[in-house]
C-alpha cells in the first residue's frame, strides 16, 4: 500500500505580516509588501528595494540566547516551525521517526558578511580576532545549522537534512520530505525553507548580473511578473514550514487535514547557470512525473502557482512549459505568482508558495497576480491580474526554476482529491 | 535500494585519481602537511591535508574555471574521472535519466570571500557577474550538470559530514522513481583565511603542529581532526541499466539509515550511531553479523571518538573485539561533506581488492576494538558498513555490499 502524505500544519514569516493568517490576508488583498531596503544603507546599489519582514525575534518566542546564536533566516525557520507545530496538535511517540527537512539557498551569508567587516576591519585589512567574530559563526558557514535549530525544537530524532539546490530549494526540501514518509523512513517530517538574504553582498551580486528591479522611485509596483513593463525580480525574505505526515497517521489521531502533497519531481536543464531556454522543455519533464506521480491528468488541475520572478526570460519559459504541458487547458487554468507581493526570497520562497497553495485549497480562493497592467504579448495565459478569485480547488501545482538549470514541480490535492 | 556503484573519481590528498590515492591509503601514508593555501601565522591549525599537484587545466573548460570556486573544479574533474572509470558516455542514457546529486559543507567560499573583499574595498560596482553562482551551495552540481549534458533529477544537501551519505540515498530514490544513473558526492574547499576563521568557532580542529601526530583518532592522544580539502564523485547505476550496458557492479548500495542526536552532542551520537547502522543493515536484509568492516567517521574528540566506540559495541555486542574497523581519514583529514564520501569510495576498493586499509598514525586504540593500524589487512570483504556524524547532530550509515549473492546461515 502506497503510503500517503498528508499537510496537518502550516507556519509562514512572510513580508506584509508573520503568520498564516496576516500572510492570507495579504496575498488576497492583493497589496505588496515590497518597499525601500531598510535593513542596511543601499545607497549606491543598482537595486535598492526588497521585500522585508517586520520580524520582532522576541514577540516570536525567542530569548536573547536565541537570538545570538540564530542568524535571522534561521529566527524565522523556528518561529514559522512553531506555528507550523501548534497548528498540527502533534504529540509524536516516537521521536525517531519524526525528521526534518528544509531548505535553504544562501544560509547564513548575512551573518557572514557581518563578520567578515567584524574581523577585516570593514574589508580595510584582513586580520582574524576569533573574539571580533560572533562565537557562532561557525555554524553560518553551512546551512546544516538551519534544520538542526528546527529539529531542536520539535525533538525530532529522525533523519534532518538541509536542502541547497538554490531558488528551487524551498519546493525540493518539501518534496524530499515527502519522499522520507513515502519511503517509510519517516511518519512525520517538518518541511519547509527559510532565507534572509537581504544583505550587500546579495544584493550586489544580483546588481552585478542586472537580475533584479531598479524601479527604485516606486517599490510597491516594482515585481510585475508577466507584465510588459518589468525589469526584474524584487528580492525577499521569509520562511515557511510545512507539518507532513503520513496520511494513515494522520487520520488515526483525528488530524485536521488540509492538503496532499501528492507528487514532487525535478528536472536540469544542463543548458545556462542562470539562463533558461525559450521552450520550457525540461520545466514541461518536472510538471508531468510530479502530475504521473499524483496520478493527476491535466484536467485535474484547477491552478498553477507559477515561479513568475518577473525576469522576461523566466516568465516566457514557464509560459511555454505550461502550453507544453497542458496544452489548450493551459488558457483555461488560473496562474498567478505571489512573487508580485512578497517578492522573491530565493531558496525560501517554494516553501512559502506551497502555503499559499495550501491556503488557496482550502479557502477555494486564487491568490492574484498584482502589477500586472499590461500582459507580455508572448505570456498569453490567464494570469489572474490585481483581484483574487474564488474558485472550487481540487489540485494545484506549483513551479520553480533555479540558478544551476533547477527545475522543480510539487502537485498538492485538497480533501475533496479529483 | 537498487543502485550499483560503477565508477570513482577521487580527488584527495592521498591522491589525485583512484591510481594513486588507493595504493597510498592501502599503505598507510601520511599526507598531511603544514598548510600553503592560506597564510598560517595568525591561525592556531597548521596541520591540513591538502590536495597538492592540482590545477583545474584539462580538467575544466577555462571559460567555466573563472566562474567557478576551488569546490567545484574538484568536484567537474572527479566528475569526468568518474565517468570514464565507469566507462560510462552520458549521450547513451535517456534524456531526463541522468542526474546529479552533492554535498556542500563551506560551498564557494574563497570565491564568496574574495567578493565580499571587492564590495568592502571598492563598492558595489566591483563585486563580479560570477559570485551570484560561484559561492552558493548548489554550484558543483549545476556545472557537473550544465557540463555532461545531465538533465535528470538533481539535487544539493548541506548537511555537514553526513550529508556525504545522505546523497547516496536521495540518488537510489530517484533511481527507484525510474532514473538510470546518477552522479553522486562532494567536495570541499574549505582553506581560505575567513573560512579558517569561522571553522575554528568549531572547537574541534587539532592545533597540534606535527603532520604525524596531528589526527589521531580513538587514542589517549586524540585531541581533534585536521580538516582536508578534496572528496570523490561517483557514478551509480540502477542495477538493471548497468547490467544491460554490460557493466562491471562494483558494489551494492544496499541500505542506508540517519538520525539526529543534537548540535555538538556527542555523547548521544552514540544511540544515534547505532540506529542508523541498525536501519541501514535491515534496509540491506542483513544483521551486524555480516558486517565485515567499519568505517568510522573517527573524529578524533575524547567524547564522540568514546560515543563512537560505544555504538560499535551496541551493534556488535561479543564481537566487537573481532569486527575489523578503520579510519583511512586518518591519514589525509577530514574533507567535511566530502569525507564520508571518500569513505564510500574506500569501501568499494577495499571491497575490490579484498584489503582492509589502515588507520594511519595510530598505533595505541585505547577502545576494545579491532582499529587496523599499521598496514592493510587480506579480508574477504562482502558487507561493509560506513558511518558519519555531522558537527549539527546528524548521524548516518550507508552499508555496501559485494555484488555477488550472500549465502546465509552456512557461515
Amino acid at each position: 500500500m502506497r503510503r500517503r502524505v498528508a499537510v496537518t500544519g502550516l507556519g509562514v514569516v512572510a513580508p506584509g505580516g508573520k503568520g498564516v493568517k496576516a500572510f492570507w490576508e495579504l496575498l488576497t488583498s492583493g497589496r505588496t509588501a515590497t518597499r525601500p531596503i531598510s535593513l542596511f544603507d543601499a545607497e549606491g546599489f543598482r537595486s535598492r528595494i526588497a521585500a522585508e519582514c517586520d520580524f520582532d525575534a522576541a514577540a516570536a518566542g525567542l530569548g536573547p540566547a536565541e537570538v545570538a546564536r540564530m542568524d535571522r533566516y534561521v529566527q524565522f525557520a523556528v518561529a514559522a516551525a512553531d506555528e507550523a507545530w501548534r497548528q498540527a496538535e502533534l504529540d509524536v511517540a516516537d521521536p525517531w521517526r519524526l525528521s526534518v527537512c528544509m531548505g535553504s539557498a544562501v544560509g547564513g551569508t548575512t551573518r557572514l558578511e557581518r563578520d567578515y567587516v567584524a574581523t577585516s576591519h570593514a574589508g580595510r585589512e584582513w586580520l582574524v580576532d576569533a573574539s571580533l567574530a560572533s562565537p557562532f559563526l561557525c555554524r553560518a558557514l553551512s546551512p546544516a545549522s538551519l534544520a538542526a535549530e528546527v529539529a531542536d525544537r520539535v525533538g525530532a530524532r529522525g533523519a534532518v537534512r538541509t536542502v541547497s539546490t538554490g531558488c528551487t530549494a524551498g519546493l525540493d526540501a518539501v518534496g524530499h520530505a515527502a519522499r522520507l514518509i513515502e519511503e517509510g523512513r519517516a511518519d512525520v517530517v517538518i518541511a519547509g525553507a527559510s532565507e534572509s538574504p537581504i544583505s550587500p553582498i546579495a544584493v550586489a551580486c544580483f546588481d552585478a548580473i542586472r537580475a533584479t528591479s531598479t524601479r527604485n522611485h516606486d517599490p510597491e509596483h516594482a515585481a510585475r511578473p508577466f507584465d510588459r513593463d518589468r525589469d526584474g525580480f524584487v528580492l525577499g525574505e521569509g520562511a515557511a514550514v510545512l507539518v507532513l505526515e503520513e496520511s494513515a497517521h494522520a487520520r488515526r489521531r483525528g488530524a485536521v487535514v488540509h492538503a496532499e502533497v501528492a507528487g514532487f519531481a525535478t528536472r536540469s536543464n544542463a543548458h545556462h547557470m542562470t539562463g533558461l531556454t525559450a521552450e520550457g522543455v525540461e520545466m514541461a519533464e518536472a510538471v508531468r512525473h510530479a502530475l504521473a506521480q499524483a496520478r493527476l491528468g491535466i484536467d485535474d488541475v484547477d491552478y498553477i502557482n507559477a515561479h513568475g520572478s518577473g525576469t522576461r526570460q523566466n516568465d516566457r519559459h514557464e509560459t511555454a512549459a505550461f502550453r507544453r504541458v497542458f496544452g489548450a487547458r493551459a488558457y483555461q487554468v488560473p496562474v498567478s505568482s505571489i512573487k508580485s507581493m512578497i517578492g522573491h526570497s530565493l531558496g525560501a520562497v517554494g516553501s512559502i508558495e506551497l502555503v499559499a497553495c495550501v491556503l488557496a485549497l482550502v479557502h477555494g480562493v486564487v491568490p492574484p497576480t498584482a502589477n500586472l497592467d499590461t500582459p507580455d504579448p508572448e505570456c498569453d495565459l490567464d494570469y489572474v491580474p490585481h483581484t483574487a478569485r474564488e474558485r472550487d480547488l481540487r489540485a494545484v501545482l506549483s513551479v520553480g526554476s533555479g540558478f544551476g538549470g533547477f527545475q522543480s514541480a510539487v502537485a498538492l490535492t485538497g480533501v475533496r482529491r479529483p | 535500494m537498487k543502485a550499483v556503484v560503477t565508477g570513482l573519481g577521487v580527488i584527495a590528498p592521498s591522491g589525485i585519481g583512484v591510481e594513486r590515492f588507493w595504493p597510498a591509503v592501502r599503505d598507510g601514508h601520511v599526507a598531511l602537511a603544514t598548510v600553503r593555501r592560506y597564510e598560517p601565522n595568525p591561525y592556531p591549525v597548521r596541520v591540513v591535508g591538502e590536495v597538492r599537484g592540482f590545477g583545474p587545466d584539462g580538467w575544466v573548460d577555462p571559460r567555466v574555471v573563472v566562474q567557478t570556486d576551488r569546490f567545484t573544479h574538484f568536484a567537474v574533474a572527479a566528475t569526468t574521472m568518474a565517468l570514464d572509470d565507469a566507462g560510462l558516455d552520458p549521450a547513451t542514457v535517456p534524456p531526463f535519466g541522468f542526474g546529479v546529486v552533492t554535498a556542500s559543507y563551506a560551498g564557494g567560499v574563497e570565491f564568496g570571500q574574495r567578493e565580499i573583499e571587492r564590495l568592502w574595498d571598492g563598492g558595489p560596482e566591483h563585486v563580479g557577474p560570477y559570485q551570484s553562482i560561484a559561492w552558493f551551495y548548489a554550484a558543483s552540481t549545476g556545472q557537473v550538470s550544465i557540463g555532461n549534458g545531465l538533465r535528470g533529477p538533481s539535487g544539493v544537501l548541506v548537511a555537514d559530514e553526513a550529508g556525504g551519505l545522505d546523497v547516496f540515498a536521495v540518488a537510489d530514490g530517484e533511481l527507484c522513481r525510474g532514473a538510470s544513473a546518477m552522479v553522486v558526492g562532494g567536495t570541499e574547499a574549505p582553506f581560505c583565511p575567513f573560512s579558517m576563521c569561522c571553522q575554528l568557532g568549531l572547537g574541534l580542529l587539532s592545533t597540534n603542529e606535527d603532520p604525524a601526530t596531528a589526527y589521531l583518532p580513538f587514542t589517549a592522544h586524540a585531541a581533534g581532526f585536521a580538516p582536508a580539502e578534496g572528496g570523490a564523485m561517483l557514478v551509480v547505476e540502477d542495477e538493471r541499466a548497468a547490467s544491460d550496458r554490460g557493466a562491471n557492479a562494483r558494489a551494492v548500495i544496499a541500505g542506508y539509515g540517519s538520525t539526529y542526536t543534537g548540535t555538538r552532542c556527542f555523547d548521544r551520537s552514540a544511540e544515534g550511531l547505532l540506529r542508523a547502522a541498525e536501519t541501514a543493515l535491515a534496509d540491506s536484509d542483513l544483521d551486524a553479523g555480516d558486517v565485515d568492516v567499519v568505517f568510522l567517521d573517527a573524529l578524533a574528540d575524547q567524547r564522540a571518538d568514546a560515543a563512537e566506540a560505544e555504538a560499535l559495541r551496541l551493534l556488535f555486542g561479543d564481537r566487537t573485539d573481532r569486527v575489523p574497523v578503520t579510519a583511512p581519514k586518518s591519514g589525509y583529514g577530514r574533507c567535511y561533506a566530502g569525507a564520508a564520501v571518500l569513505d564510500v569510495a574506500t569501501a568499494v576498493l577495499a571491497i575490490e581488492h579484498g584489503a582492509v586499509p589502515p588507520t594511519p598514525g595510530v598505533h595505541d586504540c585505547r577502545f576494545d576494538l579491532d582499529l587496523v593500524t599499521g598496514t592493510a589487512r587480506r579480508a574477504d570483504i562482502r558487507s561493509a558498513l560506513v558511518l558519519s556524524r555531522g558537527q549539527h547532530g546528524g548521524n548516518s550509515a550507508l552499508v555496501l555490499r559485494r555484488p555477488d549473492p550472500i549465502t546465509r546461515g552456512g557461515e
